[in-house]
Parts: C-alpha cells; sequence; structure tokens
C-alpha cells in the first residue's frame, strides 16, 4: 500500500515538474491548449468526487461552472483575490440551493433532474439579454492581480494563466486527495456504496451527499472562472448540457473515484481531438472509435481503480 | 387568441406530443427491459430522417423509401446489439453511457461524411401534400395530420403487442425479472436483440416521418435526445404508457409556452420535468 502512495506520488511530482518546465519548449499554441486541458482537469476531478466517490452521477454539473463563468464576465474588471471567492461562493450558493431540492433523487432520476436545473438555467441564459444572449457575454478586462500593489502575477499573459492553471488544477487535486483520505471522504465513499447501511450506522447521509455537492460546485465554479478568464468570453453553451456531458466522459473514460484518472481523461480526450484534427476534418469519428474502444477493451477506464465496487 | 390560432396550436402540439412518443417509446423499452441507457438514441432519428431523403431520391416514392427504411433500421439495430450492446448488459449504467456516446460521435460524422452539412428537404408526399383552410389566412397541413394519424395507429399497435401477445408477455416480464424469464426457457439474448432492434427502428421511423414537416440537418438528433429522455423520465422508467401521456403534456407544454413566454420558452419543458420529479421522483408511472 504505501509502495503505491509514493509511487503515486513520484508520478505526480514528475508530471508537475514535465508541466512547470514545458513552457521552456512549448509554442503559444501549445501553452493555451495546455492551459484549457489543465482547467477541464479541475472541473473533471470535481464532478469525479460526486460521481466516482460518492456514486452521484450528475449531468448538471456545467451550472457551477457557467455560474462562475458569468459572474466574471458580469464584473467591470475586479481584483482576481476577491472576485475569485465570490464566484465560486456564488456556484457554491447555487449547489446548495439546487443540491437540497436534488439529492431526494437518486440513480437515473438524479441524472435527469439535476439535467433539468442546467438546462433551465442554459435557456435563461441564452435567451435574456442581460447575459448578451446566446453570443455570449466578454469581459471587459481580465482580473487585476495586483497584490498591495505589486504586480507579479499578469493575468493578460498566457504563460501566467498557464502557470496559475497548473498552481491551481495541483492544488485541487491536493485538496481532493486530502478529502478523499479524511473521515468526510470514507463516508461518501460507504454511502457511494451503500446508502441505505451508512444511514443505518446513523450517518445523516443527506447532509454528506449535499456537502459533497457543495465542494463539487464551488470546486467546479473555479474551472468556470479560469475558463472565463482564458477565453475572455462566456456563452450559454458553457452551461449546456454538452458541458456537462463531456466532462462526464472524462471522468469514465479515464477512471471514475480515482481523481487522477478524470484528469488524465481529460488531458486524454482533448489531446487526442487536437491530434486527429491535425489528421482530418473528420476527427470525430476516430474520437469516437477510440471511445468505444475503450469501453469495450479497457473496462475500467484509462486509469482503473483496483477494487471493482459496484454503483449507479 | 382566435379559436382558429388555438386550434393550430393545439394540433401541433399533439403532433409533436406524438412524434416524441415514438422516440421516447423506443428509448423507454430499451432502458425498461434491457437496463440500458442509450444517448445514441437522437442519432437513430437522425439517421432516419438522412434514410428518408436518401431512399426518397434514390427510390422515387416517400412510401417506399419509408419501409426499406425500416428494413435498414432494424438491420441495423441488430448489427449494433450484436457488436457492441451485448457486452455491456452486466456493467455499470455509465459504460453504457460513454459508449453510446461514442457512438453519437461516430454517426454524426460518418453522416458528414455521407450526406454533408447542409441542410436539406424531403418533399411532402401525396395523397397528404395540400392543406386545409382554416380561415382566410390560416391554414394546416394535412401531412401533419396524417403524422398524428400513422403515430396514434403505432402507438395502439405497441399497445396491442405489449398487452395481448406472446411477445408482450415477455417483454413485460422480462423488465420485471430477467433471471426468472432465462430461468423459465426464454432466449433472453434473443428477446434483447429484438427490443434494441425495435427500439432504433422506432426512432428513426419517427425521423423518417418528420423529414417531409420539417427540415433534414446536422444536429438533430442531438435537438430531441434530451427532450426524449425528459419523456421518458417524466413517464416512469420503461412504462410505455407513460412515455405517452408525458409525450403529449410536453409536447402542449412547449407549443403553449412559446405562446405564453417567448421569452422563457426554451425553459418550459425542464421547468415541468423539475416539477413532476420533485413532486413524483420516480415519474407519473414509475413502480416504486
Amino acid at each position: 500500500m504505501m509502495g503505491r502512495q509514493a509511487a503515486r506520488r513520484a508520478l505526480l511530482a514528475v508530471l508537475v515538474i514535465a508541466l512547470a518546465l514545458f513552457p521552456l519548449v512549448g509554442a503559444k499554441f501549445y501553452l493555451t491548449y495546455a492551459t484549457k486541458i489543465m482547467i477541464m482537469a479541475i472541473f473533471a476531478m470535481s464532478l469525479d468526487l460526486l460521481v466516482g466517490v460518492t456514486g452521484l452521477v450528475s449531468l448538471g454539473h456545467a451550472l457551477y461552472f457557467g455560474a462562475a463563468g458569468y459572474a466574471l464576465a458580469m464584473m467591470d474588471g475586479p481584483s482576481l483575490w476577491w472576485s475569485l471567492p465570490a464566484s465560486m461562493a456564488l456556484a457554491a450558493l447555487a449547489a446548495l440551493a439546487i443540491g437540497a431540492l436534488v439529492l431526494r433523487a437518486s440513480g437515473i432520476y438524479f441524472i435527469m433532474v439535476t439535467l433539468a436545473f442546467a438546462q433551465m438555467a442554459y435557456f435563461f441564459v441564452r435567451d435574456s439579454s442581460y447575459f448578451g444572449g446566446s453570443d455570449g457575454k466578454y469581459l471587459n478586462a481580465r482580473p487585476d492581480a495586483s497584490l498591495f500593489g505589486w504586480r507579479a502575477l499578469d493575468l493578460d499573459s498566457h504563460l501566467h494563466r498557464y502557470y496559475l492553471a497548473l498552481a491551481l488544477a495541483l492544488a485541487v487535486y491536493v485538496l481532493l486527495r486530502r478529502v478523499l483520505g479524511s473521515a468526510f471522504g470514507r463516508v461518501l465513499v460507504g454511502i457511494r456504496d451503500n446508502e441505505a447501511r451508512m444511514r443505518s450506522l446513523g450517518f445523516a447521509t443527506f447532509r454528506y451527499k449535499l456537502a459533497a455537492f457543495v465542494l463539487a460546485g464551488a470546486l467546479a465554479g473555479l474551472a468556470g472562472y479560469l475558463t472565463a478568464l482564458q477565453d475572455g468570453i462566456m456563452n450559454p453553451e458553457q452551461l449546456g448540457w454538452n458541458r456537462s456531458g463531456e466532462a462526464l466522459v472524462m471522468v469514465i473514460l479515464g477512471g471514475m473515484g480515482t481523481l487522477a484518472g478524470p484528469a488524465l481523461g481529460a488531458g486524454a480526450l482533448m489531446a487526442l481531438e487536437l491530434v486527429f484534427s491535425t489528421w482530418t476534418k473528420h476527427w470525430q469519428l476516430l474520437l469516437g472509435v477510440f471511445v468505444i474502444g475503450v469501453v469495450l477493451f479497457m473496462p475500467r477506464g484509462l486509469l482503473a481503480r483496483r477494487k471493482e465496487s459496484g454503483h449507479g | 387568441m382566435d379559436f382558429a390560432t388555438f386550434l393550430i396550436q393545439l394540433l401541433n402540439g399533439v403532433q409533436y406530443g406524438l412524434l416524441l412518443f415514438l422516440i421516447a417509446s423506443g428509448l423507454t423499452l430499451i432502458f425498461g427491459i434491457m437496463g440500458v441507457i442509450n444517448l445514441a438514441h437522437g442519432s437513430f432519428y437522425m439517421i432516419g430522417a438522412y434514410l428518408a431523403f436518401w431512399l426518397t431520391g434514390a427510390l422515387g416514392n416517400f412510401w417506399l423509401a419509408l419501409l426499406a427504411g425500416v428494413a435498414l433500421s432494424v438491420l441495423l439495430g441488430v448489427a449494433l446489439e450484436w457488436l457492441l450492446v451485448r457486452h455491456l448488459y452486466r456493467r455499470d449504467h455509465l459504460y453504457q453511457v460513454l459508449l453510446t456516446y461514442g457512438l453519437i460521435l461516430v454517426f454524426e460524422e460518418l453522416r458528414s461524411i455521407l450526406f454533408g452539412d447542409d441542410v436539406h428537404g424531403v418533399t411532402v408526399p401525396s395523397p397528404f401534400n395540400f392543406s386545409l383552410r382554416l380561415t382566410d389566412t390560416l391554414s394546416y397541413s394535412v401531412y401533419r395530420l396524417a403524422m398524428s394519424a400513422i403515430c396514434l395507429a403505432l402507438a395502439a399497435a405497441m399497445y396491442w403487442t405489449i398487452a395481448r401477445t406472446r411477445l408482450g408477455m415477455m417483454i413485460r416480464a422480462g423488465s420485471v425479472n430477467r433471471e426468472m424469464v432465462q430461468a423459465l426457457g426464454i432466449n433472453v439474448g434473443l428477446l434483447y436483440r429484438l427490443v434494441f432492434a425495435l427500439g432504433v427502428a422506432l426512432a428513426a421511423f419517427a425521423g423518417m416521418l418528420a423529414a417531409p414537416a420539417a427540415s433534414v440537418f446536422p444536429g438533430m438528433g442531438n435537438q430531441v435526445l434530451i427532450v426524449s429522455f425528459v419523456v421518458v423520465v417524466i413517464g416512469g422508467l420503461g412504462s410505455v404508457r407513460g412515455a405517452l401521456v408525458a409525450a403529449l403534456l410536453i409536447g402542449l407544454a412547449d407549443v403553449f409556452g412559446q405562446l405564453a413566454f417567448p421569452q422563457l420558452s426554451g425553459m418550459t419543458v425542464y421547468l415541468v420535468m423539475a416539477v413532476v420529479l420533485l413532486w413524483r421522483p420516480r415519474g407519473l408511472f414509475g413502480s416504486a
């Protein structure tokens, strides 16, 4: 067991060092693309807390992603230091309100009711001129990251955004790894495996699920905020079911409940998209065949959890 | 709103609802009996519409194209079940989601390769290619009425098959307890293949019927996929009767929602689903 953990840490260190050195060789296009991958890795890891760890399959995770992204887009060149927590808090608040309603459903009904709320938000934003309608909302200016007049971080620089995304992706991974190892995380896994048993053991499972839902919502908000920051625009598609579905695919593809797997799934899916699209304009065909191949020949995703556990 | 406008909207709502029913009934059968969450169901609808476009051109007659299209879509269903879907029955639903997501990508791209990304149309077939005049300015397409009639006839046939025939008995039994059905000597593998092919054919048939009334365009599958899942869930998973009620409810909610709240029309359908699921977490006709 210790061996595995040590191996995991070593792999993580190698990956982080490689990513930290990548700007020495990578062109701007690849750095920007890698930034997007790391942001999606945050989004996928946040969804994994629900899908893989707690067994709550949400098809509406883009709502929290989009809420924080739009929160940034609606602000006029704010400071990073308060707009980021405020946007994440908004996403968490949305997750709290919606989670309190939807967590009464389970199984496929949970999938559908989370979808319902996200789609309502999608159409609300798309059809209202206040949020820029279907064209989306441009950021007036990127947030200001100066601290007491010291401008260490310049968010207009793609290089700085790259390192910000890398630092935050690492922080989210470490945070979620901690959560998984905590008593709280073990209760979540217990709920995934058998909620009735956890209830009869005296755990107020609803509160645990709600806490996980809110944490996942806040971290999805972080990814949405970074996306708005990166792209300079937020559009309704960022709230749509395609965004939620894509994240779900990254989680399942990478290996549910492993944290690193979903991050890897995000990387694999987006990197393959890039590679295939340089080969042919019909790259989706190759991507589809790849996804089907993974399901048939790698039954538990790219990074399999060692022990099979039935859920869903 | 005068009566003629109301009547037209009512007919539109019912017609949309019945079309949704055809798509959703296949989806709910595939889930209820086989336990498979099929994201590619919208693609089958799209495939149907493109089959209608292609075969009407090749055969010169829409009704012949409809027959040939049903045969081809049954074959497609059998082939997909045999090649891919049957490997997933014993696995987590989420792998079915992943596999059928892959299928969406494949079908969309094959559509792009074979037919391009342009919008196509299918001419309204005789003898229904005329309109009924309701007032001096308003008229209603007879083809749309015929669509509703065909959908209703199919719904009745489906009800009769499920309630009264030997196959229907196996389908009902299979949805309750598949091990028991197998133990009674029924070939469950064959039953599943049949149900999957039937579901594919229903969705494709809906696409073929819709082709002359609407246009045939990329992304049309995605558009109906989510709505038909909504119908299935509101009706209660696996309940064909529930799917019929829910499809009509959604069809009418969508049409009249656009009239009443044009600003928020997209939300109506999901609002209905959220309310129904919060009130009855297992849908209108779902079993506990």
